[in-house]
């Protein structure tokens, strides 16, 4: 494959291949290296950044506003550290109409102050008609560490907890596109995960937040930094209704649909019950299940499993091939 | 032998086809998959359209995007100028753009068994009464009992007993299948998509063999009538007729293949682009997916599966199309006998 | 590809266009296939095409007996 495709931004297996082949020996360091959700600094500070380029700008339940700030916040969040200020550029298209500007704008701000975040630097930039789409943004967050995530710590009896149902987000942006001749009541569940901070003092060991690729790229992600394998009890993933018949009718599996509010924490035996409950004790969390846990006795060493709802056992690959684009 | 990938995919994602093999059922997939029997000349000269003509929409169903050629994929290629592949859920959406853009041309992928075949045949019958100039279809239509009979004439897979396809029947009914019954001895059940419906179907072969009563049972009740759906079949056979068509693996089967009769010529992408579609076209070096769909091997048997031909980076439909076996094997089907 | 479900009519107009309810979603289908269908039919659902209606007391009886074999196993 000569040129870059659509697929290299799917947040699978091509994306993490042109990190590990491309990125890492162009200018690759060991913070850079951890390939974590932010880059973990000296000093007790965390440095993330991601761009966003949804299409469409609008859907139920947030808009590239929302997700702007969110995606950053939780991106330090799930790193271990508490968000404090972003960044904030923007590359428009001529030609856009300023109500739709200004309608970004105040999702902006009202997902600062929600996310208890403040921008403090920008930029904007514009590109002749037909070269961008609409609005791209790109946020860079940086947030204090109160505490490390420790991967080595990591061990068979560990449970994962997952903090809701997944793949809403994915469905509410498709349908939102109009180009399927499927209506449900589906809302993204765009949300910052600050509720989760408290459960880092606590002890927890890993946390990611379910975006792009979806859990079962998440939850790989986990298995191949563990010399253990990780086991997952598909019938114990929360999904809503209406993801269970999108996804049916449209030959999409939810364990690959993106979340843009939903994370999965690594507990530490012992602990799941404490954490389960403080996790469903916010209005985000209600629908908090354990999925899965670290283990020894079935898989070997870096594997993810699945056992199916009908009793069976399978391996869980990451996501190969772009589900949708511009889905975040 | 199932002819259904997605009765491929159901037996799997249940974990029945190590339980059939305990009980002695061995289960052989057969050329179920519409997308994968499709040979690469087509896929080509869709990648044809989408990269050389400007101004166009090719619009076809998800996992054609991705079936790698010798010219890369669908979603792969470099389109032209203001062209663009599109995913569509049904037929009807590729019509809907023609029609709604007259300044586009709409081309649609079309590829199917029976289950589909009426669909694209209604898309078709409209673009004509509509007399939209603008629109073409590039079909790859399939028939499954002359694939049957293909796979029985061959003698390379010693069947015992066929799964009919449950959808494909709600449209041809149980009739067409019973030659397998009448001239080759082979008892066969229509089935349903539960566990619960395979393994009824499953035992009805068993009970016909043992019997020596090999017929075409109905275990789908439900959702198929022993007649099937005349009016989809009448609207088949009022915008299609039969030729010999040239299957992936399976080479050319007699009437097994449906193109549009002459007074619909002119919606088929072949005539509106004048496309000469390079015969079967040649598979990628190494691929079994021939082997594959005649039921010759299993994916495990090919020495690229889960190798060099993995979802990530698939050499042939196989591992690509949701119904495909060898992705149904490698995502449902590796360490299935781990553990419990 | 698209699979072909289960689906219930919920709306059915005289054109052979309208819409069906699967788990709560909402899908637009096409019914020229299935001129025979009436609201509230359950019918099998493929690509935006009804191809088959299906009956609904063999539909419960069948997959009442699922459930009963699931639970005893």
């Amino acid at each position: 494959m000569k040129k870059v495709s659509l697929e290299l931004g799917g947040g699978g297996r091509l994306m993490r291949d042109f990190i590990a082949e491309r990125v890492l020996p162009a200018f690759g360091n060991p913070i850079l290296g951890e390939l974590s959700d932010s880059g973990l600094l000296p000093d007790g500070l965390a440095f993330t950044t991601d761009s966003y380029v949804v299409d469409p700008l609008f859907f139920p339940g947030g808009d590239i506003g929302t997700l702007a700030v969110n995606g950053t916040v939780n991106d330090l969040v799930v790193s271990g550290a508490e968000p404090r200020f972003l960044s904030f550029a923007l590359i428009l298209e001529e030609g856009l109409e300023w109500e739709v500007l200004d309608r970004v704008l105040r999702s902006v701000r009202k997902a600062t102050k929600a996310a208890k975040v403040r921008i403090v630097t920008g930029d904007t930039k514009v590109v002749r008609q037909g070269q961008g789409d609409k609005v791209f943004v790109n946020t860079a967050g940086i947030g204090r560490s109160v505490a490390r995530p420790r991967v080595d710590r990591i061990r068979p009896g560990d449970e994962i907890i997952l903090t809701g149902a997944v793949g809403d987000h994915t469905l509410a942006v498709m349908l939102a596109r109009g180009e399927f001749g499927l209506s449900t009541k589906v809302r993204s569940d765009c949300a910052p995960l600050l509720f989760l901070l408290p459960l880092w003092k606590r002890g927890a060991l890993w946390m990611r937040d379910v975006t792009r690729g979806g859990l079962a790229t998440v939850l790989f992600e986990l298995a191949e930094r563990l010399p253990y394998p990780v086991l997952v009890e598909e019938d114990k993933v929360p999904l809503s209704r209406a993801v269970r018949g999108a996804s049916d009718l449209l030959g999409i599996d939810p364990l690959y649909m993106a979340c843009e509010g939903k994370a999965v924490i690594v507990a530490p035996k012992g602990r799941t019950a404490d954490f389960l409950r403080r996790v469903r004790g916010h209005p985000l969390g209600r629908k908090a299940e354990v999925i899965g846990r670290v283990q020894k006795k079935i898989g070997r060493p870096g594997e993810l499993l699945l056992q199916t709802a009908a009793g069976g056992l399978r391996l869980l690959e990451p996501l190969t091939s772009e589900l949708l684009p511009r889905i975040c | 032998m199932e002819v259904c990938g997605t009765h491929t995919m159901s037996l799997f994602r249940h974990g029945l086809t190590p339980r059939l093999a305990e009980a002695g059922v061995e289960m052989v997939s057969g050329p179920g998959c519409p997308v994968c029997i499709t040979p690469d000349g087509l896929h080509e000269a869709a990648i044809g359209l989408v990269t050389e003509v400007e101004g166009l929409t090719l619009a076809t169903f998800g996992d054609m995007t991705r079936v790698p050629t010798r010219k890369g994929s669908l979603q792969t290629a470099a389109p032209a100028r203001d062209s663009r592949v599109r995913v569509v859920y049904s037929p009807e959406e590729a019509l809907e753009e023609a029609k709604r853009e007259p300044g586009r041309q709409v081309v649609f992928f079309g590829v199917g068994f029976e289950t589909t075949i009426p669909a694209i045949a209604y898309i078709v019958k409209q673009a004509a009464r509509a007399r939209l100039r603008n629109f073409s279809v590039l079909p790859a239509l399939w028939l499954v009992p002359p694939a049957l009979k293909a796979v029985l004439d061959s003698k390379e897979v010693a069947v015992n007993g066929f799964i009919y396809p449950g959808h494909v029947s709600a449209v041809i009914g149980i009739e067409p299948y019973g030659f397998v019954a009448r001239d080759y001895g082979v008892p066969g059940a229509v089935a349903g998509f539960e566990p619960g419906d395979i393994l009824l179907a499953v035992r009805s072969v068993l009970d016909q063999a043992l019997e020596g009563q090999p017929r075409v049972a109905l275990e789908y009740g439900r959702a198929i009538r022993p007649e099937g759906n005349p009016t989809a079949r009448a609207l088949m056979a009022e915008v299609c007729e039969p030729f010999d068509a040239e299957w992936r693996g399976l080479g050319r089967i007699p009437a097994s293949g449906l193109r549009f009769k002459a007074k619909y010529a002119r919606l088929s992408a072949e005539n509106a682009y004048g496309l000469k579609i390079r015969g079967a076209g040649r598979d990628l070096p190494g691929c079994r997916c021939g082997d594959v769909l005649r039921g010759v091997i299993r994916p495990e048997g090919c020495r690229l599966f889960g190798a060099k031909c993995t979802p990530e980076s698939p050499l042939g439909p196989c591992m690509v199309s949701y119904e495909g076996a060898c992705l149904v094997h490698f995502k449902y089907g590796r360490r299935e006998r781990t553990g419990s | 590809m698209c699979l072909a479900v289960p689906a219930k009519i919920t709306r059915l107009e005289d054109s052979g266009l309208g819409t069906v309810d699967y788990l709560g979603t909402e899908v637009k289908a096409n019914f020229s296939l299935v001129p025979q269908a009436k609201m509230g039919d359950w019918v099998i659902i493929h690509a935006g095409f009804a191809i088959s209606v299906m009956d609904a007391k063999e539909a419960r009886e069948t997959l009442q007996l699922f459930r009963e074999l699931a639970e005893s196993s």
